[in-house]
């Protein structure tokens, strides 16, 4: 069942276009792993599927009851977020928020919700802890519940592993994978072409415009995406 | 002892100390509310900004020769606040130096018009008053304390209603923004919010001090505290109660309301760094 179409879609600012000729399609039980270098317009595409940034031309359509605010979205870490005073539990319920409309506090259905999301990623017994002394690893796992709580549907996850150590790396890999295999979609941005390849099932290679769209197996035999692992393997030695 | 027991009944005997009371502790707890979310979105400077925006529209309205200023300091400092917590990533001047310029700025232009036009004879007694409010709050007419009975009700009702909105807004905006919060519209209910407040505790601390009653409690509360909400709810208490301690002191002690308070602030700061610090000591 398709979810995002876009088709032919060029994405900038008023200043010029970032990247374009964009046709891809994500459907559900999907695993996509966005790559491109840095200033490739990973962002900017993100920014656009969320709905928050205008497409200046062709279309990104949501189809089959999937929109763009029913997102779970697993942002970059921001410097305020590293010391603010929030235990697990406030945070975790806040993806809830979208649900309650004009509702002022949270009701039961809502907070069960959060508690099994944070059941779900193991995190219940971190609920009372405050966000600042958690290791990076927990604070993903934080984010990602809250997310969870926002959406059953689709997951967009921007770079999910900057700055964790190899182990809760692989750690948090393991955990999106088997999110993915109990049916929510999972977009991944990412530079780390290695969990690309292990773990996705497409793969969609930015530039200034599309370079590859498609499985992932196709992206191995292609002659970009050959060129692109061996440059990354060099890069890391 | 019984000196200061005499002292304070004597005080207690005029209604313009009971004024200068409620108004005192109504607009400390506002401000500590809104403190903790101003500091943790790095606006802690909004404060010192938008005070002197205010100072400089005071001046004008003294030098137009308007009964109640109010009228003119209100609007102005909320349309202040709007452009300065506007000023996001995509301006030419950046937010903090945007806040020192408006903040100089006014405070400039405000001292030089009270000077060229002078309502009275004490110019610097004038000025004195309005930066530090050492005389304003024992001038209160029971207009202005149902103002700001009215305004800190008002305040302390969106705090509560858009609690979680507020939450989700400072830890988080794009996540907010991606799930169709409507994560600008809560910055301006913020900034219009923080002016409101800040105009109001003009009259107690004065507008060079008025950051110090914003930033302080939450700061204090931020050592000890772990989530939000008891983050929350500690930088009220610690607000009001530096509050009343300092109002109380300044009426034995006759210091200036505005400096006293502060330093009841700052005492309590230094007393909950000190805790955290040997707390994190036992800890490792």
């Amino acid at each position: 069942m398709e979810q995002i179409i876009c088709k032919d879609a060029a994405l900038g600012y008023e200043d010029g276009i970032v990247t374009e000729e964009l046709n891809f399609t994500v459907n559900s039980g999907d695993y996509l792993c966005i790559l491109g270098e840095n200033g490739s317009g990973k962002s900017t595409l993100i920014k656009a599927l969320l709905g928050l940034k205008p497409h200046v031309r062709g279309e990104i359509k949501w189809v089959n009851g999937a929109s763009s605010k029913e997102i779970g979205y697993l942002p970059q870490q921001t410097p305020v977020q590293k010391d603010f005073p929030a235990s697990v539990r406030e945070i975790v319920l806040s993806g809830c928020l979208s649900k309650t409309g004009l509702r002022p506090f949270y009701n039961s259905h809502e907070k069960a919700l959060a508690h099994k999301n944070m059941h779900r990623l193991g995190i219940c017994d971190l609920e009372k802890r405050c966000y600042r002394d958690l290791s990076g690893g927990q604070q993903q796992r934080v984010l990602l519940a809250r997310a969870l709580c926002a959406t059953e549907k689709i997951l967009l996850l921007d770079e999910p592993v900057t700055g964790l150590d190899p182990h809760a790396q692989n750690d948090l890999y393991e955990l999106i994978a088997s999110l993915n295999k109990s049916g929510i979609t999972i977009i991944m941005v990412s530079h780390d072409i290695g969990a690309a390849v292990k773990y996705a099932s497409h793969i969609l290679h930015i530039g200034r415009k599309q370079l590859f769209f498609g499985t992932k197996d196709d992206y191995l035999k292609s002659r970009i995406g050959r060129s692109f692992i061996e440059t990354e393997a060099e890069s890391n030695g | 002892m019984a000196e200061i027991i005499e002292k304070l009944q004597h005080s207690f005997s005029f209604s313009i100390v009971w004024y200068a009371l409620i108004v005192g502790l109504l607009i400390s707890l506002c401000s500590s509310l809104l403190g903790v979310t101003l500091v943790l979105k790095r606006f802690s400077f909004i404060g010192d900004g938008l005070s002197h925006v205010a100072f400089g529209a005071m001046a004008v309205a003294s030098v137009v020769g308007l009964t109640n200023n109010m009228f003119i300091v209100l609007p102005v400092t909320v349309i202040a606040a709007v452009l300065l917590l506007r000023t996001g990533q995509n301006t030419k001047i950046k937010g903090d130096a945007a806040i020192a310029m408006i903040s100089v700025g006014t405070l400039a232009v405000g001292y030089m018009l009270m000077n060229i036009f002078p309502t009275s004879s004490n110019i610097s007694g004038d000025v004195c008053g309005t930066l530090f409010g050492s005389t304003l709050i024992l001038s209160l007419t029971p207009f202005d304390v149902w103002l700001c009975i009215g305004m800190s009700t008002v305040v302390l009702v969106i705090f509560v209603l858009f609690y979680n909105k507020i939450f989700s807004v400072t830890f988080d905006e794009s996540f907010s923004k991606a799930t169709g919060i409507n994560s600008d519209g809560y910055n301006l209910l913020i900034a219009v919010i923080t002016a409101l407040i800040i105009v109001l505790a003009m009259n107690l601390v004065g507008s060079l001090l008025i950051s110090a009653l914003i930033i302080f409690p939450a700061l204090s509360a931020m050592r000890l505290f772990k989530s939000f909400r008891s983050v929350i709810i500690c930088s009220a208490v610690i607000s009001v109660v530096c509050a009343a301690a300092g109002m109380l002191i300044s009426l034995v002690a006759s210091t200036p309301v505005g400096s006293t308070i502060v330093s009841a602030d700052i005492v309590v700061f230094l007393v909950f760094w000190l805790i955290s610090a040997i707390m994190g000591k036992t800890k490792t």
